[in-house]
């Protein structure tokens, strides 16, 4: 599957931990999982979200690591960091604004997903998109998920006044063309907020 | 109106009454809401209606479930790409385990134990008279309550838990404490198998091969990973070795899973779930084969009732009109709050077996109460305190976890915990008329903030109920 993307579906996301526990059994980082599973407060939701490395364009780990620790293949993969040259300063692990990189005190050293570069090298999926129980995350290609999904892919990000274009994608509703923090992820505004509109409490009292 | 039905003018003279107004008030939510589910559901050109135990673990659980059905037909979602209905099963094989003869009430093919030509066909299968077929047998409620009773004294179970996951857990104790002798066969040591008198070392799924049939009526080759460590073996050489030492060897006298698959496919010909035309062979090199397919060059059935021919004898879907009734035990003063129980992504049934790994421990290590600030404030509940969930049948004492995303009327208890930290210690034993399912979903309770366990049972482990 050359032409396979990875594609992250939030909505998707029942909270299994089948991707962290398959992530942690890897040969190449064994015991540890390279992904985060997000939680949102439990007492205002549900929501849970697999957060793999989103593989920047140009990544801004790379950019402020002072060793020249971080590289990206000719295919788009942002690796972990190299052994020799990792300083373990985690300017990395702060700059990421998907909140990525980890780093391993025990090893003095950052690591990360690398979307299971061993796998894909010899043409198998990422691990964790083979174990996940509800396609919350996906390898598949840009036609199978647009003939399968309500939603759209995109790999447009805002965060504040950056920019970010990744190698995964993620699902939104069709109207969305790029993930812009603050706006469309919070998609409200400050007084329907205090109405907390996600309370069941307040949602049973009646709708507008 | 689709076309293939029966009976739609009943079902609408029956609907009639309720008005999303009458609905709202019987299920407590408002009537914009129900109109606005029934604005997505209407015009939508396909649709896929499935459901798990939510609608069904009550006393009128069958109903819940005829009433989704009279919307999927009504609105003809079914028999073509992108529709249908489904229950999903609770276990991994429910759907193979209830279509091939492992209720009390049924014979292979989904046949009805009850019906003569039936019991004639399978005791010509097995070579057996057919007056050596039993009758109609008790279903798990109805056998807890007859063992109770002391009309029945002995009982051999396998893989069954039910000291954890029967409702009124208490009374399955004593029930359990009233046998005169129990044999269970068992790949861990449950709670239940406490009880026994013996204990026989059965296997997990992945130390035996067979078949395993999901809900879309997909029968699926599982295979053997992992032989049975040391004296344990595979289920179903324990069950044929008992049934030789009682003198019939010769009718349990399987070298493998593949014979008796090969008994079940001529057992299952003809009936609703035919599998006759699915060979091990063809079960191995395919990704599944879907019944009915009765002969060996059919390619089976992805999706029933294609070409709108339905199951009953005038090949109609039939409308069956359901009225409401209030659920067994409704709260009331003494008991105000609804206490509804469940399950945790991270525990499967009654735990023995995810209750002793590692990851899943430490995911949810244990069984909590969800409840509303509203209603925590009123109990002066705050997140993590202990609270006593009690109903007229015994308690529970587990965390709260304050959560805005459940009903101010009511808590939710995981129920995969046993002893002191099982919700069915307090859940209800009534069961609805038709399935005998019991009505885990509601029952009465009332809550007390309570100091955190400090006595024997919450000393050990978290895996065997403790709370450290």
């Amino acid at each position: 599957m050359s032409d396979a993307a990875f594609f992250i579906d939030y909505s998707r996301c029942i909270g299994c931990e089948a991707c962290v526990n398959a992530c942690g059994e890897c040969d190449t980082h064994r015991g540890t999982s390279m992904i985060h599973l997000e939680t949102i407060e439990r007492r205002d939701s549900v929501q849970t979200a697999p957060q793999i490395c989103m593989h920047c364009e140009d990544p801004i780990c790379a950019q402020v690591c002072p060793a020249d620790a971080i590289k990206k293949t000719p295919d788009g993969v942002v690796q972990s960091s190299l052994k020799p040259r990792c300083i373990g300063c985690s300017n990395c692990v702060l700059s990421c604004p998907f909140g990525v990189p980890k780093y391993m005190s025990g090893i003095d050293q950052m690591m990360k997903c690398d979307m299971c570069y061993d796998r894909g090298s010899v043409g198998k999926q990422p691990m964790c998109a083979t174990v996940c129980p509800s396609g919350a995350l996906t390898y598949t290609s840009m036609e199978e998920i647009q003939r399968t999904r309500q939603g759209i892919p995109v790999n447009s990000w805002k965060f504040g006044a950056e920019e970010v274009k990744t190698k995964v994608y993620v699902m939104v509703p069709r109207e969305v063309t790029k993930v812009d923090i603050g706006l469309v992820q919070i998609q409200t505004t400050p007084s329907v907020l205090q109405m907390d509109p996600y309370d069941v409490a307040l949602m049973l009292e009646g709708m507008e | 109106m689709f076309k293939p039905t029966t009976g739609f003018d009943q079902l609408a003279e029956s609907v009639k009454k309720y008005t999303s107004e009458y609905s709202s008030k019987i299920a407590g939510v408002p009537a914009e809401m129900i109109v606005k589910a029934a604005e997505l559901w209407g015009p939508a050109p396909t649709s896929f209606l499935m459901h798990a135990r939510g609608i069904e673990h009550h006393t009128e659980g069958v109903d819940n479930c005829m009433a989704a059905i009279n919307l999927v037909v009504a609105t003809g979602r079914i028999g073509r790409e992108g529709c249908g209905y489904a229950m999903i099963t609770g276990q991994g094989n429910g759907q193979g385990g209830r279509e091939q003869g492992q209720k009390c009430d049924q014979l292979p093919g989904s046949r009805d134990i009850s019906n003569p030509e039936h019991r004639k066909y399978i005791a010509g299968v097995w070579g057996v008279e057919e007056k050596s077929i039993p009758q109609k047998g008790l279903s798990a409620i109805p056998l807890v309550e007859a063992i109770h009773a002391g009309k029945i004294k002995g009982l051999i179970s396998i893989c069954f838990n039910p000291v954890v996951s029967l409702p009124d857990a208490n009374f399955v104790r004593e029930a359990l404490e009233r046998l005169e002798f129990f044999t269970c066969i068992d790949f861990f040591l449950s709670e239940t198998a406490r009880y026994a008198d013996v204990v026989l070392a059965g296997s997990l799924m992945e130390e035996d091969e067979g078949t395993t049939t999901n809900v879309e009526g997909r029968v699926i080759r599982h295979r053997k990973a992992v032989t049975p460590p040391a004296e344990a073996r595979e289920d179903w050489k324990i069950i044929c070795e008992i049934a030789g030492r009682l003198g019939y060897a010769e009718k349990f006298s399987y070298p493998s899973p593949k014979e008796m698959f090969e008994e079940l496919r001529i057992a299952s010909k003809g009936g609703v779930s035919d599998y006759y035309g699915m060979t091990w062979e063809r079960l191995d090199e395919s990704n599944g084969l879907f019944w009915p397919c009765p002969e060996v060059g059919h390619p089976g059935t992805p999706r029933l009732y294609e070409n709108g021919k339905f199951g009953h004898p005038d090949g109609r879907a039939h409308f069956i009109p359901v009225e409401w009734r209030p659920s067994d035990e409704m709260p009331d003063e003494e008991y105000p709050v609804i206490l509804t129980t469940g399950r945790v992504v991270s525990q499967f049934l009654s735990g023995t077996q995810t209750r002793r790994i590692g990851a899943l421990v430490d995911q949810t290590s244990q069984p909590f109460c969800e409840i509303h600030p509203r209603l925590a404030d009123k109990y002066g509940i705050a997140d993590g305190d202990f609270v006593k969930v009690e109903s007229r049948r015994g308690n529970v004492v587990v965390h709260a976890k304050v959560v805005k995303t459940i009903r101010p009327d009511t808590v939710f208890v995981p129920y995969h915990w046993p002893l002191d930290r099982s919700a069915n210690n307090c859940t209800n034993r009534a069961i609805d008329p038709v399935s005998n399912i019991p009505e885990f979903k509601i029952c009465a309770v009332r809550l007390s903030k309570v100091e955190q366990p400090t006595d024997a049972i919450a000393k050990l482990e978290v895996q065997a109920g403790g709370v450290r």
